[in-house]
């Protein structure tokens, strides 16, 4: 590779893509130039680095800066002063970086201090679209050793060892799984990978897939060999089109480089790698599901037993695993099973990559050792609830997960001590709510959702998601009754019993744990009318505060329906009977005299 | 989601050559069908009946059985899109930072639904699940064009520079 003097790295992830980090990339190469600066610096488009929210995000190296926001106005300026002369443009780092007259380096900053990055380890740091940078970061290193030092079963003695644990949603431990596929009699076996991420709020699997495909490549081909398989496929979303551009280039070049196909590293053992598209079916994340997809049909489930490391893909053994368990595979090799259980809790051995969403400051991607407290994630790593809000509960798991309240904020966090608060770690989205947020609204969310993902095989999940949706729609708007919460609580418990797949199991999950911790937010809905939150429309109402109120008459001469009356120069009232709730006279009103409840 | 004003089909034969191209492609392997789809919807913007005809008899497969998949993955439609693709992200990240809201305004001025084109066939509204855009919620897409950090107030602006 050329050596050169500076680097810098724009992140291509689809955060900062959004907000045109491609333009940026055009800029920095065009006053490069023109600066002359070509022969010394390089511009590198990288994966994810994580800090989604204060994205474009530029890195220069090798200082470390760290350019948050970046336009394609301020281009210049960093070609100009920080490449050119050597002077750091203070007023674009990202101010969590910058300490009385210091510049503090990235790995200092409350976002990374507490982070451990292992399965996004090359995220943010190499140019994913080119394998020499991944090789230079040992890359294949770990093929190679398998393939020529190590038998299959030692393989898979190794990932067993490693304490390993799915980390796409039920936590299974992946060398079992492996074990249970090589057992399996010679012949043809298929190994797969679940890509087709499908949580809202869940996106590390993209962010490796978009900043790192090769280490899911040689992870795959590592399992085919520990398994006797000779097939591998990705499937992956199509909602997903840079992350499938660059799983292609990769594939391309790994097949290039001969490390797929036939007879790798001499060894004997022949992987080859294909791309299947998602077409947009949340249960077609469930593993019997996705091979029924992979197959060309409606994506149903299908019972087990028979397991898929019995009889998966086109009724062959087959084992899948998601992308972020496939990427924490090299380093098991590399670094020695030692290492990797070094870090985690007893039955949790590693580290957990978490979306951070919704009323928190820092959103982006966190990857922490497994037992890391909420409240570190929240506050030290996310950097708390903006706006002064309070921080209310926070929901893992996406659709089949729960809500944590602030009462269980020091749970630590892995996948047992998330089962046991009802809750569940999935896929890793952590959306943080606060008071401004209904739980039972969030519930009739998820539930939304469910209802309209559920592929319509098994009864349960069919018509029992509906009723509970029915049930909590009448509660949200005020036609609820106490008998209602109890229907709900008892319908939960036998959809969770019996339905056919994990999709349906999992449905009531978000009614039970915010029935769990929030049961009084439902009475208050059915018994009182009330939604604390102010979220449910049809149970808000609002009133004009009569000593605030200076009889103006803005908000009257604004309300489209007329529902306002009053003299001038006296506090003003609303007709609660004639009022649609839209909020008109509130916006309106100069002296904050009009409240909602 | 019924929707409404569904033109007539007028596939051209430049469009007929390309999915019997695509059909003979994938023709023999296994799992063909989704593939097939795909490719045949990039072609045509959607999956009319028409369409789903020609694919059963090219793969040999039932029309039910093509229409059954169709109907099952959100992502093929068997309506056609219009020329401003609207999508408003629902995932948890942006509801939970008001993207409902954004939708309704959406849906307000432009008088449709979700899963529908207007009259004119310039817009079509989506709702869509998390396209992994969560730091920058609530999001919207135009076509490919990503729109973040949204206010309701927002809307009309980003409309307006569709409106002509």
């Amino acid at each position: 590779m050329e050596l050169v003097r500076s680097h810098v790295l724009v992140c291509g992830g689809t955060g900062c893509s959004s907000s045109h980090s491609e333009q940026i990339i055009e800029e920095f190469e065009a006053q490069i130039k023109k600066n002359g600066l070509d022969s010394e610096v390089k511009v590198v488009k990288t994966g994810c680095f994580g800090l989604c929210a204060l994205g474009p995000v530029v890195i220069v190296y090798p200082e470390g800066s760290f350019y948050s926001m970046v336009q394609t106005e301020d281009v210049a300026e960093i070609v100009e002063q920080h490449l050119l002369k050597g002077r750091i443009v203070k007023r674009l780092l990202y101010k969590e970086t910058i300490e009385e007259d210091n510049i503090k380096s990235l790995n200092e900053v409350d976002f990374y201090k507490k982070q451990k990055r292992v399965a996004l380890r090359n995220c943010g740091v190499i140019d994913p679209e080119n394998i020499d940078e991944y090789i230079a970061y040992d890359g294949y290193k770990a093929l190679g050793k398998v393939l020529t030092e190590m038998t299959p079963e030692q393989v898979v003695e190794t990932v067993k060892a490693s304490g390993l644990r799915g980390r796409g949603g039920g936590g299974f431990p992946t060398g079992i799984k492996w074990a249970f596929a090589a057992a399996q009699p010679e012949g043809q076996k298929y190994v797969l990978c679940n890509a087709d991420e499908g949580d809202p709020g869940a996106f590390m699997d993209r962010s490796i897939l978009e900043g790192d495909p090769h280490s899911l490549i040689e992870a795959m081909a590592i399992a085919g060999y520990a398994i006797g398989a000779n097939q591998g496929y990705v499937y992956v979303r199509a909602e997903y089109p840079i992350a499938v551009h660059r799983l292609q280039v990769a594939i391309n070049q790994a097949k290039e480089y001969g490390l797929l196909g036939d007879n790798i590293f001499e060894s004997g053992f022949s992987f080859d790698l294909e791309l299947r598209l998602g077409a947009g079916a949340f249960v077609c994340g469930e593993e019997t599901a996705l091979m029924t997809s992979i197959e060309g049909h409606r994506g149903e489930p299908r019972p087990r037993p028979p397991f898929p490391a019995v009889k998966g893909l086109w009724g062959v053994p087959t084992i899948l695993n998601n992308v972020e368990t496939y990427a924490n595979i090299p380093v098991i090799f590399l670094n020695g099973v030692e290492e990797f259980t070094s870090i985690g809790t007893e039955k949790s051995k590693g580290t957990k990559v978490f979306a951070l969403g919704g009323k928190i400051n820092n959103t982006g991607l966190v990857e922490v050792p497994m037992g890391t407290t909420l409240r570190e994630v929240v506050y030290e790593i996310g950097g708390g609830i903006p706006n002064g809000k309070s921080f209310k509960a926070a929901q893992t798991g996406g659709p089949s997960g729960g809500c944590i309240p602030a009462s269980l904020i020091d749970t630590p966090i892995d996948y047992d001590s998330l089962i046991a608060i009802g809750s569940m770690m999935g896929s890793g989205g952590l959306i943080v709510m606060d008071e401004d947020t209904c739980m039972v609204d969030i519930a009739k969310f998820f539930l939304e959702f469910t209802v309209d993902e559920s592929c319509g095989k098994c009864v349960p999940c069919r018509i029992g998601t509906r009723r509970l949706l029915e049930i909590l729609e009448r509660i949200t708007s005020g036609k609820g009754t106490l008998e209602d919460i109890d229907q709900l609580e008892e319908l939960c418990l036998s959809v969770k019993s019996s339905a056919l797949c994990g999709l349906g199991q999992t449905a009531p999950n978000p009614i039970l744990s915010t029935l769990k911790y929030f049961r009084d937010e439902y009475v208050e809905h059915v018994v009182d009318k009330k939604c604390r939150a102010g979220v449910c429309k049809a149970l808000l109402s609002y009133k004009i505060v009569a000593d605030k109120c200076k009889g103006c008459s803005l908000c009257a001469r604004n309300c489209p329906v007329n529902a306002i009356t009053g003299e001038i120069k006296n506090p003003y009232t609303i007709d609660q009977d004639k009022c649609i709730k839209c909020g008109v006279c509130m916006n309106n009103c100069k002296f904050g005299a009009i409240v909602k409840e | 989601m019924s929707a409404k004003n569904v033109p007539a089909f007028n596939g051209t034969k430049e469009q007929e050559a390309k999915l019997m191209e695509i059909i003979n492609k994938h023709k023999g392997t296994n799992g063909a069908l989704i593939p097939v789809l795909h490719e045949a919807q990039e072609v045509y913007g959607y999956l009319p009946i028409e369409v789903q005809t020609m694919i059963a008899e090219g793969l040999d497969v039932s029309l039910a059985e093509v229409y059954g998949v169709v109907t099952f993955y959100a992502q093929f439609s068997l309506y056609p899109k219009g020329q401003y693709r609207i999508a408003v992200c629902l995932g948890t990240a942006c509801y939970v930072k008001g993207s409902g809201d954004i939708l309704d305004k959406i849906k307000e001025r432009l008088g449709i639904e979700v899963g529908e084109c207007t009259p004119d066939g310039k817009f079509s509204i989506d709702a869509t699940r998390c396209i992994g855009a969560c730091g920058l919620a609530p999001v919207l897409t135009v076509n490919d064009e990503v729109y973040g950090r949204l206010t309701v107030d927002d809307v009309d602006g980003i409309l307006d520079k569709y409106m002509n």
